[in-house]
C-alpha cells in the first residue's frame, strides 16, 4: 500500500517548497493538504464574484531568490509585481509618499524634516550592512551549538569565523537590532515623528510588541531581510495574490513529480520504536513512507501529530512554552472605486504599494496598549494594500480589492470572544480608514473580517500566529523551534519539520522548506557535502 | 528646435517627471512616474501606451509599388497580403543591414513603411523609372502603441473589430469619430497593437484609449520601460545592436541579416529569382556559410553572479536598466579566446535572470553553449558563467494568440 518515499504534511508554501526539492531529487513525494486548496495562509479566494481576496498573507519579500531559480518557478508563472510606492498618511492630512526614485525620496523626507534627509541614506546603508552580515546565517541551517560531533563543531567554527569577519560597528548594530527596540534604533537617525513612524511599521507586524518594546528591533530587521530583484527590504505583489504564488509552487512541485492530495487531513504520524512509518489520515487511511515531513507549526508537529510521551521531556516543555500569541487580523474589502485621500485627489500612484496607517510611533505604541490587557486596539495600526491597482485581474474593471492587515488583535480576549467581537473589530478598522479616506464606507461593496481565531481555524496556525511561532530572540536561529532541534530533524527517525516555526521562518520565505529538504536528502545520501562546506 | 509629437499636449500633462530624451528630434518621455519599472509591469501585466510617433512614415503607392518594394526590401513583399503587416530589413549591395522597419499593406498598390531613421532619399533613388510615388507623411500622423495583456480588451471596447484582429494584421476603424489604422504589431514582445491616427485627431483618440483603459490599470510608459521590454523580447535596436551599413566605417561594424538573427527572413531566397538589393551577397554568405556571428540570447548563471559579488563584499546588483556598453564574451572551455559580445544587458524582472542580447561565433549558437561574460566587480574585471539561448528570451503565448 505504500509507494511513497516521502510524505509532506501540510500544503502551505513551505510544505510545497520542501516537496519540490524532494521530488526534484527523485523522491516519490506526496503532499497532504487538509483544505480544498494548497497554500496554507498564502491563498487567494474569490469571496465575492469577480473579487479575489488575499485572505491572509498579502505580499512577498522574504522569499529567498535561490528557490525561484532552483525550482524553476518562472516557468510555472512566478511573477512578482514590484510595489512602486509606499504611502504613509501623517495623521494631520499630510502624507509621506516614497517611491522608486532615490533623490525624490530624499526630497520627500526633507519636505518633513531637513535633518532627516541625509539620515535617510545613512539609515538604509547601515541597515543594508546589517542584512549583509546576517544573510549567510539566514540562508543556511543553524549550527547545532549544543552538539559534540565533528560536523556540529565544524558548523560552529564556520559561524564563529563568519561573525569574526563582521566589522565591529556593524556587529554592534546587529546586536542593537536583535535586542533593542525599533524606537531606540530609529531615534539614532530620525527626528520627525512621521518619518520614524513610517520606518517603525515593520517592527511590530505579527508580533506582540510595540515599537518601544525591546524585541521590535528584531522584527524590523527580519522584515528588512527580504529582497526583490536585488533591492533589500523591497516588497511585491505576486500576480494573482499570494495564492497565485502558492499555485506556482504547487505546479512546480507537481512538475518535479510530487503528488498533491487535497482534503486529506492528517491525524497522526505513525511510529514504531522511534522511527516513522508514515501517517494516518483523520478518516483512518494509512499512508506509508520512510520519511514524513511536517510543515505545520511546532505545536502541531510535536504535540498533536505525535504522542508527546514519545518525545524527550525538555523538548515537550520547550514547545509547550513557545510563544504563539497571534495579535493581528485582516479586514478585506471589495470596493466600488478607489478611496480618496483628500490631499491627493486626482492620482492613483500613491496606491501602488502599502498604505501604512500608523502615523507615529506613539500612535502604534498606544494601539499596542490594549493588547497588553487582552483587548484589540480602538484605533489600530493598519497595513493596507490595494493590489488591484497593479493587478487588474483581481477585480472587475474600475473596482478594487483592499487587503487590510489590522493590529493589535490579541488571540485571547479578556471578557469576550472573537465570534462576538468580529463585527465590531471590523468596524473599528473601517472607522480608522474613514478618518484618513473620508467617504470610504460608501465604497464598500463587501467586507470580510478575519480574526486571529479565524486564522487558526482555517489555516491551523496556533493562536493565529502568522509566523508559526513568534519572532522572539529565544525562539530564533539555533533555538527555533527549540534548543537542540533547530536542524529540521525530530527525535523520531525519519520525521522532519519544515514549517515557518523552523529557521528562518516565518513570512512567505520558503527557506525552511528548502533547508529541511537539504537536510533530508543528506540524511538519505550521507557523504554529500555539509551545509557550510 | 526640438519638436513635439501629436500626443504631446496630453502625455506631457501625465508626465510627472519632466524627463525626456530626444528621439529623432522629438521630445520622448524616459518615464512618466518615479517608477519606470511600474510602467514596465503595466505592459507585462495590464496595459501601457507608448508614443511612437517619431518613427518615420512613408506612403508608397502606384502601379509598380509592389514591384518596387520587392526589389528594395529583404523580405518578399509579394507575400504580404492587403491587411497584413510585415517586419523587414533593407540592405546595401554588400548584403549588410541598413535599417529595419514595418510595412503595412493597405491595398494592391498602397503601402505604409515605418522606419527608425530617415531613408526617403535611398528609396527614391531606387525607384528610377518605376511608376511609384513616395511621400514622407511622418508629421501627418501620430502612432500610439497600446501594449500588454489587457490591450485587446481596452481597444475592443472602442472598436469591437479589434477583438478578432490576428497577429501581424491591421484594419481601419473609427475611434472618437476619427479614422485610425490599428495593427497587431509592437516592440514589446507582448500582446499589443499600434494605432495610427491623423495628427489633428491624436489627442482625442489618446483620451478615448486612456478612458477605456482606466479600469484596466492603463498607464503611459517611457523609453526606459520600452528598453527592458524589447530586450526581453529579443528585438534589436538600430545603433545599439547594429549600425546602418552606410554609416559604418568598417565591415566589423556592419552586420548581415543572418548575423542579426534574421535568418528566418531569408528562407527561400536560395531558390527564388526575386532580385533585391544585397541579394547576391546574401546568397554568397548563405551558400559559403561565411556568417561571422550568430545572434543569440545569453542567460547568466545566477549562483555564480551572486558568488562573485558576495565574495567581493558587495550586494549582488540586479539592475533592470540596460547597460549602455558592450561586454565581451569568452570561450568557457579555454577561458582565453573572445567568442562574442553582448549588445544589450539587463536584469529581467519577469525572467528573474540577468540576460543579454549577444553575438557569438556561429558554432556557439546552439542553445546552452557555455560562455564567460566579462564584467567589472569592485574595479576589477571578472568573468561570470553564462549560457546561450534562443531568441526571444520572453515569448508569451498571448503575443500571437487569438482571443
Amino acid at each position: 500500500m505504500t509507494g511513497y518515499d516521502a510524505i509532506v504534511v501540510g500544503g502551505g508554501h513551505n510544505g510545497l517548497v520542501n516537496a519540490g526539492y524532494l521530488a526534484k531529487a527523485g523522491l516519490r513525494t506526496l503532499v497532504l493538504e487538509q483544505r480544498h486548496v494548497v497554500g496554507g495562509a498564502a491563498i487567494t479566494e474569490e469571496v465575492v464574484a469577480g473579487f479575489s481576496f488575499s485572505t491572509f498573507s498579502y505580499a512577498l519579500s522574504l522569499l529567498r531568490p535561490e528557490i525561484v531559480q532552483e525550482l524553476d518557478l518562472v516557468k510555472h508563472g512566478f511573477l512578482p509585481l514590484m510595489m512602486p510606492s509606499s504611502f504613509h498618511p501623517t495623521g494631520d492630512g499630510g502624507y509621506l509618499l516614497l517611491g522608486d526614485d532615490h533623490d525624490q525620496n530624499v526630497q520627500e523626507i526633507r519636505r518633513h524634516s531637513r535633518h532627516d534627509a541625509d539620515a535617510y541614506d545613512r539609515y538604509h546603508h547601515d541597515l543594508d550592512r546589517v542584512v549583509q552580515a546576517v544573510q549567510p546565517l539566514f540562508d543556511a541551517p543553524p549550527p547545532n551549538v549544543f552538539g559534540k560531533d565533528p560536523e556540529d563543531q565544524a558548523d560552529v567554527a564556520w559561524l564563529l569565523k563568519h561573525l569574526g569577519s563582521v566589522e565591529q560597528r556593524v556587529m554592534h548594530d546587529v546586536v542593537r537590532l536583535l535586542t533593542g527596540s525599533a524606537s531606540d534604533w530609529l531615534e539614532d537617525y530620525f527626528v520627525h515623528e512621521s518619518v520614524k513612524g513610517f520606518h517603525a511599521s515593520s517592527s511590530i507586524i505579527g508580533s506582540k510588541v510595540g515599537p518601544m518594546s525591546p524585541g521590535s528591533g528584531l522584527v524590523l530587521l527580519f522584515h528588512k531581510m527580504g529582497e526583490h530583484d536585488g533591492q533589500l527590504g523591497s516588497w511585491a505583489f505576486h500576480k494573482g495574490g499570494n495564492g497565485g504564488f502558492t499555485q506556482v509552487l504547487g505546479r512546480a512541485a507537481e512538475a518535479f513529480g510530487a503528488e498533491i492530495r487535497l482534503g486529506a487531513r492528517v491525524g497522526t504520524v505513525l511510529t514504531r520504536e522511534g522511527r516513522t512509518l508514515g501517517v494516518a489520515l483523520e478518516d483512518g487511511t494509512e499512508l506509508l513512507a520512510p520519511v514524513v515531513v511536517s510543515a505545520l507549526d511546532p505545536r502541531r508537529t510535536f504535540l498533536e501529530l505525535l504522542d508527546p510521551l514519545e518525545l524527550p521531556a525538555d523538548l515537550v516543555d520547550n514547545v509547550e512554552r513557545m510563544r504563539f500569541r497571534g495579535v493581528s487580523g485582516k479586514v478585506n474589502f471589495a470596493l466600488d472605486a478607489l478611496p480618496v485621500f483628500p490631499a491627493l485627489p486626482d492620482t492613483v500612484d500613491h496606491y501602488g504599494g502599502f498604505l501604512n496607517i500608523g502615523p507615529t510611533i506613539e500612535y502604534v505604541e498606544r494601539a499596542f496598549d490594549a493588547a497588553k490587557y487582552g483587548w484589540y486596539s480602538e484605533r489600530p495600526f493598519i497595513d493596507a494594500a490595494i493590489q488591484s491597482v497593479v493587478d487588474p485581474d483581481l477585480a472587475p474593471p474600475g473596482k478594487h480589492v483592499m487587503s487590510c492587515f489590522v493590529q493589535y488583535a490579541p488571540y485571547h480576549l479578556r471578557g469576550s470572544d472573537w465570534d462576538t467581537e468580529r463585527m465590531r473589530f471590523g468596524d473599528t478598522a473601517q472607522a480608522v480608514l474613514e478618518e484618513h479616506f473620508p467617504g470610504f464606507g460608501d465604497l464598500v461593496l463587501h467586507r470580510e473580517v478575519v480574526t486571529p481565531l479565524d486564522i487558526e481555524r482555517t489555516t491551523g496556525l496556533t493562536e493565529g500566529n502568522i509566523f508559526a511561532g513568534e519572532l522572539l530572540a529565544p525562539q530564533m536561529y539555533f533555538l527555533r523551534p527549540a534548543p537542540g532541534w533547530s536542524q529540521y530533524r525530530t527525535p523520531v527517525d525519519g520525521y522532519y519539520q519544515c514549517g515557518s516555526g523552523t529557521h528562518p521562518g516565518g513570512c512567505v520565505i520558503g527557506s525552511p522548506g528548502r533547508l529541511a529538504g537539504q537536510r533530508i536528502l543528506r540524511d538519505l545520501h550521507p557523504g554529500v557535502s555539509g551545509a557550510h562546506g | 528646435m526640438i519638436r513635439t509629437t501629436p500626443f504631446h499636449p496630453r502625455l506631457s500633462q501625465l508626465n510627472t517627471q519632466g524627463l525626456y530624451t530626444h528621439w529623432q528630434g522629438h521630445l520622448s518621455a524616459l518615464r512618466y512616474t518615479h517608477a519606470p519599472k511600474h510602467e514596465y509591469f503595466a505592459v507585462r501585466n495590464a496595459v501601457g501606451v507608448f508614443d511612437t510617433s517619431p518613427l518615420f512614415k512613408y506612403r508608397i503607392h502606384g502601379p509598380d509599388a509592389e514591384r518596387f518594394l520587392a526589389g528594395a526590401l529583404v523580405r518578399d513583399i509579394r507575400a504580404c497580403a492587403t491587411g497584413q503587416a510585415q517586419y523587414t530589413l533593407w540592405c546595401d549591395d554588400g548584403g549588410f543591414v541598413m535599417e529595419d522597419g514595418v510595412v503595412l499593406r493597405h491595398s494592391e498598390s498602397e503601402f505604409l513603411l515605418t522606419a527608425a531613421r530617415p531613408c526617403l532619399g535611398w528609396f527614391e533613388d531606387l525607384a528610377r523609372r518605376l511608376r511609384v510615388t513616395l511621400e514622407d507623411v511622418t508629421d501627418a500622423y501620430g502612432m500610439l502603441a497600446v501594449q500588454g495583456p489587457r490591450s485587446r480588451a481596452v481597444l475592443a471596447s472602442l472598436m469591437p473589430e479589434v477583438e478578432d484582429l490576428a497577429y501581424s494584421r491591421h484594419l481601419q476603424a473609427t475611434v472618437a469619430a476619427a479614422s485610425v489604422t490599428v495593427s497587431r504589431t509592437g516592440y514589446t514582445g507582448d500582446l499589443g497593437f499600434e494605432v495610427t491616427v491623423e495628427a489633428q485627431d491624436a489627442v482625442e483618440v489618446l483620451d478615448a484609449v486612456l478612458e477605456a483603459g482606466k479600469g484596466h490599470g492603463i498607464r503611459p510608459f517611457g523609453e526606459e520601460a520600452l528598453m527592458m521590454l524589447r530586450i526581453e523580447a529579443g528585438l534589436p535596436l538600430i545603433d545599439v545592436e547594429w549600425h546602418d551599413s552606410r554609416l559604418a566605417f568598417t565591415d566589423e561594424e556592419r552586420v548581415t541579416p543572418a548575423e542579426l538573427g534574421m535568418g528566418w527572413m531569408l528562407r527561400g531566397i536560395a531558390d527564388d529569382d526575386r532580385p533585391f538589393v544585397g541579394r547576391s551577397a546574401i546568397r554568397r554568405e548563405l551558400t559559403g556559410r561565411t556568417s561571422r556571428w550568430a545572434s543569440v540570447g545569453v542567460v547568466v548563471d545566477w549562483a555564480h553572479w551572486n558568488r562573485l559579488h558576495r565574495d567581493a563584499g558587495l550586494l549582488p546588483p540586479k539592475d533592470e536598466h540596460p547597460l549602455p556598453y558592450q561586454s565581451m564574451l569568452y570561450d568557457a572551455a579555454t577561458g582565453g579566446t573572445q567568442v562574442g559580445y553582448t549588445t544589450s544587458f539587463l536584469y529581467s524582472p519577469v525572467l528573474q535572470r540577468h540576460i543579454g542580447l549577444a553575438r557569438v561565433r556561429p558554432d556557439l549558437s546552439d542553445p546552452g553553449s557555455q560562455v564567460h561574460l566579462e564584467l567589472a566587480v569592485q574595479h576589477h574585471t571578472a568573468r561570470v558563467s553564462a549560457s546561450t539561448a534562443g531568441l526571444p528570451l520572453f515569448r508569451p503565448a498571448r503575443k500571437t494568440a487569438g482571443r
